[in-house]
């Protein structure tokens, strides 16, 4: 079996993650690769299309029909220093790492949890499927957990059922559900973008300060760049199933070594930059077009009809090149960028 | 009145009866909009800015205040008379897949709503179409299709061609760029921009990304818990926000900046149910700066200069402006 560096604890090589339908094949994730550092955070950032939320359901193994893992490696480290191919992995197997090795939020905490059991029978549920304790001890960890998220009076909200919490708290229920097995990755799955600007602020530093005492390494996936800057240590940016850009997310942010990062981040209003001297409003400079679909991809580098620096070479695909020290880049002109 | 308000809000209030008493989702909410302006409503889920924009069209009625519209108050007319104001008054969505009807190609979308206003038909009615469309910078063969055959941010142009078909003065926009991509975000607001230019549009946009709010606005309106907290020229209220809410919304958006050093008020707890809102100030419960007067009355919203409105009884405490400082 390969194996991995020591401070590793995922290894995503060469991901292929596509979607029959019919004669079309959607290659929804095309040749992805990550490493995801022990006690660290790395996002994926991408726009609808782009796959990042398709990256983190293979990881999981949650695929739905017709998607399919049909290439690549995910290599994941698992608590007893073991390394496995959890793209090559039986079900069976894959059930003792999803939940208790490998946790996930998602956006809308409401639709991952039961309606209809207690906030506090859910997290024991989990606790006891991964581990043989009795009721007692499972309610009392689960107590803890409520208390380790933040949430006050965790006795009470023990017996509370989802739709008596606000959308912030639900979010937190989902984390103390996720964390409750002690897992060594968590992914989550644009775990703020439904919630309020002052939830995500909590949120966000909930996710930080557990990091820092419990030692897990996040995958985060977003849109939103503002939540990388905040959260990240790595950054992978996709677009149309590929990376298009990865490094360490102040290398990212001090120099965008692709057209699209750079699009992306010049195209978020900003009013120092967006407005003239006498506070006139300056035009945005959006991304022209759209996202071309993963089953239409135009030949060649994919974003090249919407980019401003295009040539005749990016007629051919380019590979993810080393534009800087530690800085990937998939494109031919990144020299000048 | 001084510059030339359009449109003049005051003491909205809405109630909503549920099973379990009575909420308050607007309360006693005021503001102003200026001709050719476009002025901001921001608050987050809960704070009531959906329903007071929702109000401010009579789509919802409200209980009370009063919709000085052009010099007419909107809550005396009949409903017939009301009609005649709609062509005035219109509405973008946030959602652009549900504001569509499916079923209609996008020529009859447009068309039901040239109509209504004014009789027009045949090669006058396909031109004028056609010219909408090209306004949105959408093509003249969008007319035969249908909505799902769209992107997101096409469709939120379609309902941009939709509402401007009957020449409007004002425009409410309930979060008409929230549910579009990043880069397709920048290009509707980029229109919103030119068309507000050249028909000289007002408008209440209503959002809650703070960011686009500060580059559109001209002026911005806080709303929590139907009330309104703060209030005045985008600039400033930026630059300096002086109710403690505000600054903390402001210094909660994250920034794409990884070396951004802001000093973060993370708030504690969520909103409160606005069945049971808290006496005195509604933002007391997860304020740092309140005190026990803070329970006792509700702060007026105070004048503090160039169209700046704080209701905060503590807004002039040097801690409190120190705070909006720091920013």
């Amino acid at each position: 079996m390969t194996d991995l560096p020591a401070d590793t604890v995922l290894r995503v090589r060469d991901l292929q993650t596509h979607f029959e339908l019919g004669s079309r094949i959607a290659k929804s994730v095309d040749g992805v690769s990550f490493d995801v550092k022990r006690g660290e955070t790395v996002a994926v950032v991408g726009e609808s299309g782009s796959g990042k939320s398709v990256t983190s359901l293979s990881i999981m193994r949650l695929l739905s029909s017709p998607g399919r893992i049909v290439g690549g490696e995910i290599l994941y480290r698992t608590s007893r220093g073991e390394v496995v191919d959890i793209a090559a992995l039986p079900e069976r197997t894959m059930r003792s790492i999803r939940g208790r090795e490998i946790a996930m939020i998602f956006q809308e905490p409401m639709t991952s949890l039961n309606p209809l059991y207690t906030v506090g029978d859910q997290i024991e549920e989990m606790i006891r499927l991964h581990e043989p304790v009795s009721t007692a001890e499972a309610r009392k960890r689960a107590k803890r957990m409520l208390e380790l998220v933040e949430i006050p009076a965790a006795d009470r909200r023990l017996d509370e059922y989802p739709h008596q919490m606000s959308g912030g708290m639900r979010q937190r229920v989902m984390i103390a559900l996720a964390l409750s097995c002690n897992p060594n990755l968590l992914i989550a799955d644009e775990p703020t973008t439904a919630l309020d600007v002052t939830i995500q602020a909590q949120i966000l530093d909930l996710l930080r300060r557990l990091q820092r005492e419990i030692g897990m390494s996040i995958l985060f996936v977003t849109h939103n760049l503002g939540v990388v800057a905040e959260i990240a240590h790595d950054v992978v940016v996709m677009y149309t199933g590929r990376v298009v850009e990865k490094s360490p997310v102040e290398s990212l942010f001090a120099h965008q070594k692709h057209p699209y990062t750079q699009g992306l981040l010049a195209c978020i209003p900003n009013a120092s930059r967006d407005r003239g001297a006498a506070g006139e409003r300056l035009r945005l400079n959006p991304i022209p077009g759209n996202v071309p679909s993963v089953t239409a991809l135009p030949p060649g580098c994919s974003f090249a009809p919407r980019c401003p620096y295009r040539i005749e070479k990016c007629e051919e695909a380019p590979p993810l090149m080393e534009a800087a020290p530690n800085h990937l880049s998939r494109c031919w002109r990144h020299e000048i960028l | 009145m001084t510059q030339d308000v359009l449109l003049s809000v005051q003491g909205l209030t809405k109630q909503f009866p549920t099973r379990n008493g009575v909420v308050r989702a607007v309360d006693g909410v005021s503001f102003d909009v200026k001709r050719g302006t476009i002025v901001g409503l921001v608050g987050e889920s809960g704070s009531g800015k959906t329903t007071a924009g929702r109000c401010t069209l009579r789509l919802i009625e409200p209980n009370e205040g009063r919709i000085v519209f052009d010099g007419v108050d909107l809550r005396e007319l009949s409903e017939r008379e009301m009609r005649a104001y709609r062509s005035r008054l219109q509405i973008i969505f946030q959602d652009p897949y549900s504001s569509l009807n499916p079923r209609l190609r996008v020529d009859q979308i447009i068309g039901e709503a040239l109509e209504i206003h004014r009789p027009v038909r045949g090669a006058a009615k396909r031109d004028r179409i056609a010219e909408l469309l090209e306004r949105v910078g959408l093509n003249p063969d969008a007319a035969r299709r249908y909505p799902h055959e769209f992107s997101g941010g096409q469709r939120q142009r379609i309902g941009i061609a939709r509402a401007l078909a009957v020449e409007p003065d004002f425009i409410v926009a309930d979060e008409p760029v929230s549910a579009l991509d990043v880069s397709v975000q920048a290009q509707v607001l980029n229109l919103i921009q030119d068309l507000q230019e050249s028909f000289g549009l007002t408008m209440l946009f209503i959002a809650h990304d703070l960011s686009v709010v500060e580059y559109l606005c001209d002026e911005v309106v806080v709303m929590y818990l139907g009330r309104v907290m703060e209030r005045g020229p985008s600039r400033e209220i930026y630059a300096m926000p002086r109710h403690p809410y505000t600054q903390a919304l402001l210094s909660a958006a994250p920034l794409p900046d990884p070396k951004a050093s802001r000093q973060r008020v993370v708030l504690k707890g969520d909103i409160p149910s606005p069945m049971n809102p808290p006496s005195g100030c509604v933002f007391r419960t997860r304020c740092r700066y309140a005190v026990a007067a803070c329970a006792e009355v509700v702060p007026p919203l105070e004048h503090i200069g160039s169209d700046h409105h704080v209701a905060c009884i503590r807004q002039s405490d040097p801690e409190v402006i120190s705070q909006g400082l720091t920013l």
